[in-house]
């Protein structure tokens, strides 16, 4: 009797307290996961060959920055393809790290949110002040006219990679200029199983990344000017059709990229599979597959004629990543302070060194490890033909839209199926028909 | 998940007559009749509760959602985000928009998908229950071997799945076109029409040894001497079948196909695993689409209210299946 008099009153006291709980559970709890100054939890996107990687680069950093200040920081590295999503459930829950990463395109569509903390005149002379870093990583913080809702951590460009030996058993002296000359080249490459190009068929993010340059070559944009989507206008069609062309019509990337997503195309140009990449920052990652740094050469992505620049020569968004705070951190100054840390010049040498990026600190940018050939077509780009993808708060929106209708448009082209123009225009009108109504 | 096979012979078990439990009504029944009642409650309540905040507090607000133009300017705080009414169901279940008319075609693409698949789960399942019926060496270890899809982590068969439909290094093309020679080049798996074969492939391959399994179990309380009655008036192997096995399982495939249809109709890992976030227009099966619809766009509440559709399609065609099949067994009996 007695003992079933202790489970009653155990099976109440456990309703209690679950009740009591329940209710708590529901209102927010001031977010951030640290509410005690001395530490802070911060999401690192994976930038190296593997999270792994990103860890022992990342740790000794972090135990440097909790020496200088007391501050223990907990790391996560999010694989990019939990990323947004992680992101997106920290905002909706209010349950985040203090300090993130997040990819600079998807600058506009969380400053929407109001999740981040945006970087006003003061928040920025915390930090040593705006005019540290380069005007065109700053491009891609947010909506132009308001204060940026991260800073720039890593900058990154698009540069055509070329397999050295290939090129010369294949005759070509010099990697390609124009399109026409990476087409022709493309062609000649294309043989005995090797293939021209490679891309990411199966990747909505670098589908949108080319075409939208594409589209900027042909002086067309996917938004109209005050920001409303604009993707069956002639530039963007033609732009898109020309990005499968080089499967569907001339045939120099192999059929089955169509289905690559998993940076496979990276790998394919390390075993020499394929004989050129347009990709950002690949050095880190072919030399971890085991391509040696003198196997291939870097140059700057194709233009439709004439020599990279503004307007239509422009050949590469400013690709890179932004380190934000989380507007409801417990430890305000803790974040700022480690902000600071990351984006200083030694540290940005450091980081920057390690993922093969460049530093978006102009100060930075004087180390020697960033005027090397490679590096200087990079640096060269972001600087002279580098642009923005859309700072508007649907471009998140936009990549997964028409980025999926490319990757349908190659499942076209890779089954023999003909991709035309209105094809083309089809599956934009369908991709536009799912943006949310502006 | 496996709660279906005690369900099912749970309920025998009284009927043999062993009286199991205690025995109701004890011989003192007078001090605290009250406490006495209560005491079962109290007992449940954590339970109850637990259930509650568990199942369905998640799922009232998730119906909440659904009434909430809770997009990306609001996810921040739900509080704000203006009430809509029916404005995400008017858009969800407006079939000459955009977005209705791709969800149609989504969910048609799910009935079309989950029949199949049920169908063949089932069937495989079946037949081979029945053919391990009989004792014969090494029955216990195929027995072992067909339930290891079933018993595999889902994504790490699903991903192994990836490996083989790839269009360049895949298993499935090697064999297909490299070695028999069946199509003159090699198939994309993953992309396009091909890939509601594939989808298939793998969910009949993931979901029949749940079917073999509650079907050897439903076969083991078939009496033998049916059978041998059966046989000495003449009845052949396929009349055995028709005649005893199948009627005899019908209280089990009852249940066994409303699991199979709700499992496979709301499969989301198998899709996602296959083809990512954007699964071709093939197999665009409904979760995968809502989920989409919701992650991708960022708009959770149409997102919600495309679920809470869902959940009431569910709910009418279990109501309708079960008011149907028990019917038509209870009309059988009498």
């Amino acid at each position: 009797m007695r003992s079933i008099r202790a489970a009653a009153t155990g099976a109440v006291t456990l309703s209690l307290a679950l009740a009591a709980s329940a209710c708590g559970g529901g209102s927010p709890t001031g977010g951030g996961s640290s509410d005690s100054p001395k530490t802070l939890t911060y999401w690192a996107s994976n930038q190296g060959a593997s999270v792994e990687i990103d860890k022992k680069v990342l740790q000794p950093e972090l135990d440097k920055f909790e020496k200088q200040t007391g501050i223990e920081v907990k790391l996560e590295v999010v694989p990019w393809s939990d990323l947004l999503n992680r992101i997106l459930t920290a905002t909706t829950s209010g349950q985040g790290p203090d300090v993130l990463n997040i990819g600079n395109t998807w600058s506009a569509s969380l400053q929407a949110t109001g999740a981040l903390l945006p970087w006003d005149a003061e928040n920025f002379g915390k930090i040593g002040g705006k005019d540290r870093f380069v005007p065109s990583a700053l491009g891609s913080t947010g909506v132009r006219g308001q204060d940026p809702a991260a800073v720039p951590l890593y900058s990154m460009a698009y540069a055509l990679y070329y397999n050295k030996k290939m090129f010369a058993d294949a005759g070509i002296s010099k990697p390609p200029v124009t399109w026409d000359e990476l087409v022709a080249a493309g062609k000649k490459l294309s043989k005995n199983g090797k293939w021209g190009l490679g891309t990411e068929g199966s990747n909505p993010s670098e589908n949108i990344h080319h075409a939208y340059i594409f589209a900027k070559q042909h002086g067309a944009d996917f938004f109209t000017a005050d920001g409303k989507p604009d993707f069956t206008n002639a530039g963007a069609v033609t732009a898109v059709k020309d990005y499968v062309d080089l499967m569907a019509k001339d045939k120099i990337i192999a059929p089955g990229n169509a289905e690559y997503a998993q940076n496979q195309s990276v790998s394919d140009f390390a075993k020499g599979k394929t004989a050129m990449l347009l990709w950002q920052s690949a050095a880190a990652n072919l030399t971890s597959q085991g391509m040696d740094e003198d196997d291939y050469g870097i140059a700057p992505v194709p233009v439709r004629s004439g020599t990279p620049g503004g307007g239509a020569n422009v050949n590469s968004m400013v690709a890179g990543i932004n380190l934000a705070v989380f507007k409801n951190t417990g430890n305000l100054d803790g974040a700022t302070e480690f902000v600071k840390f990351m984006t200083s010049d030694e540290e940005q040498k450091i980081l920057n060194k390690a993922y093969s990026s460049i530093p978006p600190v102009a100060a930075a940018q004087s180390d020697p490890a960033f005027n090397t050939p490679a590096n200087a077509v990079l640096k060269d780009t972001l600087t002279k033909s580098a642009v923005a993808l859309p700072q508007v708060p649907a471009e998140s929106q936009f990549e997964t839209a028409v980025g999926t209708a490319i990757k349908e448009l190659y499942a076209d082209a890779a089954a023999g199926r003909a991709v035309t123009e209105a094809s083309v225009k089809a599956k934009l009108e369908k991709a536009q028909s799912q943006m949310p109504a502006a | 998940m496996t709660t279906t096979a005690p369900v099912t012979t749970g309920r025998r078990a009284p009927r043999d007559g062993s009286p199991a439990g205690p025995v109701p009504g004890g011989p003192r029944r007078r001090p605290g009749r009250l406490r006495r009642t209560a005491l079962p409650y109290l007992l449940l309540l954590p339970a109850l509760l637990f259930e509650l905040l568990v199942h369905l507090a998640p799922m009232v607000i998730g119906v909440v959602m659904s009434f909430k133009e809770l997009t990306q300017y609001f996810i921040r705080d739900w509080g704000a985000a203006p009430w809509s009414g029916l404005g995400n169901y008017r858009v969800s279940v407006d079939f000459d928009g955009p977005v209705g008319e791709e969800l149609l075609r989504s969910f048609f693409v799910t009935v079309g998908f989950t029949v199949l698949s049920v169908a063949l789960c089932w069937l495989i399942g079946t037949a081979a229950a029945v053919c391990m019926q009989d004792t014969f060496r090494g029955r216990g270890l195929l027995r072992a071997l067909f339930l290891v899809p079933y018993a595999l982590p889902v994504y790490a068969a699903v991903i192994t799945w990836v490996f083989m439909f790839q269009h360049d290094n895949g298993l499935v093309n090697h064999v297909l076109h490299d070695q028999l020679g069946l199509t003159d080049k090699p198939s994309f798996w993953l992309l396009g029409d091909n890939a509601f074969v594939a989808l298939l492939t793998v969910s009949v391959w993931k979901g029949w040894p749940f079917a073999f399994l509650i079907v050897m179990a439903g076969l083991q309380n078939i009496p033998k001497d049916l059978y041998e009655a059966a046989a000495l008036d003449g009845a052949g192997t396929w009349q055995q079948i028709r005649r005893i096995t199948l009627p005899s399982l019908s209280a089990v495939n009852q249940v066994l196909v409303l699991v199979l249809f709700l499992w496979t109709f709301n499969d989301f890992n198998t899709p996602y695993v296959l083809f990512g976030k954007t699964a071709p227009a093939s197999a665009d099966l409904i979760s995968v689409h809502i989920y989409q619809e919701s992650f991708a766009t960022w708009n959770f509440g149409r997102g919600s209210a495309m679920s809470v559709l869902l959940l009431l399609f569910l709910l009418v065609v279990t109501g309708v299946y079960l008011a149907v099949t028990s019917r038509g067994r209870r009309t059988a009996r009498a």
